[in-house]
């Protein structure tokens, strides 16, 4: 059985009491809709719609590209104006379905079922499938794929993602303050796949009121657990909350399945449910609007394709002069340039920042403190192995478990140098591993 | 696409503890034993603390200013070698001595090296070492020693112990400090008030300081010749330059391994060679040549000690053979 935390870790200001206790608010979007086909980790979606189709909310207008792939959505009723490419938050230019909303969202019907548990395990997977539903907490790995491990009865753990590390992030949090039994019903779903599994909410200890309320809604059911975790980050991150959950350790070459768990963040084991049970594809998100120059930090249930201006504006836009708007959280979310992209399935935050801490310290040397050292979650060396990724010494970097970074920023957040280290160790990793991609095609 | 925001890497929030404010941190632990070796040695040990901070710190400046560098005194390291080196100094020693230490401290064993975090030894200790091989009457003469009662006949407690003279040592007094000796070593309370401080902000832990003063008391209680006696160890433990060496010293960042096992190997390695330097070598001294030494073996410890990564099993034995 696991500790209930993990070693290494650092404890940034979480900021969560900005958007804590601001209830979810619909967000109706107006005008132009923006759909990339490529949301999740693996083949992109086919279009099938055309320029000038009328199309209603709720309906696909692009089919998964492959096994592991997942379908679009549109969250809203209006005309296909354009499919061109288009920025994305991440900076790339991606192939996009725009869609001019009608304003009245005129949905598809769905196909709800009476009885979850009379589905079969394929049709479950099916109905998760079908709906689009890819891992929301930002990798956006197709989840009807985590869910077909080679050996279902291998699986002794589900474990819901509830840590919610990333500092300033409060939508997961809103969602298990305000829907619990919907992230219940959810893993009831999931455990009723897997014959051996037990359920178990993996929670921050910091917030106790979700620990309470889990556990009062799985009374009666015995094959549901709540595990409290320390407050720490990256808790939530995957080989993390495995260890902290089980005890069980996992390295960049495996999957959690190989030790026998499955793991999935908040918001995707509600759409789960919301697949399965009413039918419904993934067409929304909990977003946090946050960070110390927003005017009024707000959570949000979005319709996927709204940009993040327009979202950003309907919260009251910003205080002053930002010097950084992050999509995501200050540990691992990435730096808009751009305001004027679309949020996609793995949108979770805008971070209105008041100062760019990643630029405005100057670079020392290192002294060797060893503070990146202590701080690694995944017991590596950050000093040494951004030194060998800036001295292109490859090799070096590989024996010295490069590759095992899990590009949580704990080093660089705690270097008194204000070295880079996340960014040299991700960059080098980045290199490496599409060199090796590369080789391998060659082959 | 033209009024482009602002981008740059994640993380994007960082920690308030800087270079700067550590070697701050390490100035205000030093503090307690700093005035106790003013109280106790009078003036002059003042002003040669004085002395030897201004020359560090005159020389790193210069040093940058000549070769056009960066400016890296406000990083405070300069500061701590200045007063890490005059603490190492008998009150007794000349004043150019304590300017001409810092010159060598800085220039020669931390700029030649190519500035902080590249140095191979600890610039005060190496500093230290060449003073007392080239000034070896100066730097090891405690027979000046103000203010109090001398009951130690000009010797330091360990020299004294060495001398066979276990019973004349007091050992309260050795606790406190008021015996002769450098003007930063003698006060063991006034050293360990300013490690907990260290330990308190998260700048040393008790790897190296905890497995260095165990290992040498091991070692001491083994081969010291007195036995399980107490009055033999606490002396050996308080005397001389152990706890000042011990956890400011071999604490260094630079000079020590990075690795956690590396801290702990460097740790015992420090033990056992200051054992052996005080019970079998000339000298009643030994922490200062045993953390130079040892500062040298670093890479090859770190070599050893890369830690697995998270989630790597060990490698198995069959494994190998059948590489072979």
């Amino acid at each position: 059985m696991g500790i209930g935390t993990f070693k290494g870790g650092v404890h940034p200001y979480d900021g969560k009491e900005l958007a804590k206790n601001e209830p979810i608010v619909e967000l109706k979007p107006t005008g132009e809709m923006v759909f990339p086909v490529s949301q999740h980790i693996g083949a992109p979606a086919t279009p099938v719609v055309s320029v000038g189709d009328s199309v209603l909310r709720g309906q696909k207008i692009a089919e998964a590209g492959g096994f592991v792939s997942a379908p679009v959505f549109s969250s809203v009723s209006g005309t296909v104006k354009a499919i061109e490419p288009r920025r994305v938050a991440t900076g790339d230019m991606v192939m996009s379905i725009v869609i001019e909303s009608d304003g009245n969202f005129i949905e598809t019907g769905y196909n709800e079922v009476d009885d979850v548990s009379k589905l079969s395990r394929d049709e479950i997977i099916g109905r998760i499938k079908d709906a689009g539903i890819v891992g929301l907490g930002g990798a956006g790995f197709p989840t009807h794929v985590k869910l077909s491990p080679k050996d279902p009865d291998k699986i002794d753990y589900i474990i819901v993602n509830c840590a919610e590390c990333e500092p300033y992030l409060t939508s997961d949090y809103r969602r298990m303050v305000e829907n619990p039994e919907m992230v219940v019903a959810g893993l009831e779903i999931m455990v009723s796949m897997f014959p051996n599994a037990t359920g178990v909410f993996g929670v921050e200890d910091n917030k106790p009121d979700c620990i309470a309320k889990f556990n009062e809604l799985i009374k009666d059911k015995p094959r549901l657990k709540v595990q409290p975790l320390l407050t720490k980050y990256p808790q939530g991150g995957e080989r993390q909350l495995i260890h902290a959950v089980t005890g069980r350790d996992l390295n960049s070459k495996m999957l959690p399945a190989d030790v026998g768990c499955i793991v999935d963040n908040v918001e995707t084991v509600c759409s789960i449910y919301m697949a399965v049970k009413q039918g419904k594809p993934l067409m929304h998100q909990i977003f946090t609007v946050t960070g110390d120059m927003a005017k009024k930090p707000c959570n949000y249930l979005i319709y996927l394709g709204t940009s993040y201006k327009e979202i950003l504006e309907a919260a009251g836009g910003v205080k002053g002069d930002v010097a950084k708007y992050v999509s995501g959280g200050p540990m691992m979310g990435f730096a808009l340039f751009d305001l004027d992209v679309p949020t996609t399935k793995t949108a979770s935050a805008i971070l209105c920042m008041s100062k760019d801490e990643a630029s405005m310290y100057e670079t020392t040397a290192c002294i060797n403190c060893g503070r990146c050292v202590e701080a690694c979650p995944e017991n590596l060396i950050p000093s040494r192995l951004a030194d060998y990724a800036e001295h292109g010494q490859d090799e070096e970097f590989e024996k010295w478990y490069g590759l095992e970074c899990i590009e949580c920023g704990s080093c660089s957040y705690g270097c008194p140098a204000r070295r880079h280290l996340a960014q040299a160790i991700r960059t080098k990793k980045k290199t490496i591993l599409a060199a090796k991609r590369a080789a391998a095609a060659k082959k | 696409m033209s009024d482009l925001l602002n981008v740059t890497s994640s993380p994007h929030v960082r920690a308030k503890d800087d270079t700067q404010r550590i070697m701050l941190y390490v100035i205000i632990a030093l503090l307690p034993a700093t005035c106790f070796g003013i109280y106790n040695f009078g003036w002059k040990a003042a002003l040669l603390i004085v002395l030897t901070v201004a020359s560090c710190v005159g020389s790193e400046w210069a040093w940058n200013k000549l070769l056009h560098k960066k400016d890296t005194v406000k990083d405070l390291s300069a500061v701590v070698t200045g007063l890490l080196l005059a603490l190492n100094f008998p009150s007794s020693i000349p004043w150019w001595m304590a300017i001409l230490g810092g010159v060598f401290a800085i220039i020669v064993v931390k700029m030649f090296f190519g500035g902080l975090g590249q140095n191979i030894m600890n610039p005060a200790l190496g500093a230290r070492a060449f003073l007392v091989i080239s000034f070896a009457g100066y730097m090891t003469d405690f027979s000046e020693y103000p203010g109090f009662v001398d009951t130690f006949g000009g010797a330091t407690p360990l020299a004294t112990i060495k001398a066979g003279g276990l019973a004349q040592v007091d050992i309260l007094r050795m606790i406190i400090g008021t015996t002769p000796g450098t003007i930063g070593e003698t006060s063991m309370i006034a050293l360990v008030v300013g490690a907990m401080f260290l330990i308190l902000m998260g700048v040393i832990d008790l790897r190296i300081p905890g497995t260095y003063i165990l290992t040498f008391a091991i070692f001491v209680l083994l081969f010291g010749g007195y036995g399980f006696n107490m009055d033999y160890l606490v002396s050996q433990l308080a005397g001389g330059g152990l706890m000042l060496g011990a956890f400011f010293m071999a604490t260094d960042y630079v000079t020590s391994p990075i690795t956690p096992t590396g801290k702990i190997i460097y740790g015992i390695i420090l033990g056992l060679l200051t054992g052996v330097f005080r019970i079998f070598g000339g000298s009643a001294e030994g922490v200062s040549y045993a953390i130079i030494f040892t500062n040298l073996l670093v890479p090859l410890i770190e070599k050893w000690t890369v830690p697995r990564a998270f989630g790597i099993a060990p490698v198995k034995k069959e494994v190998k053979t059948d590489e072979k």
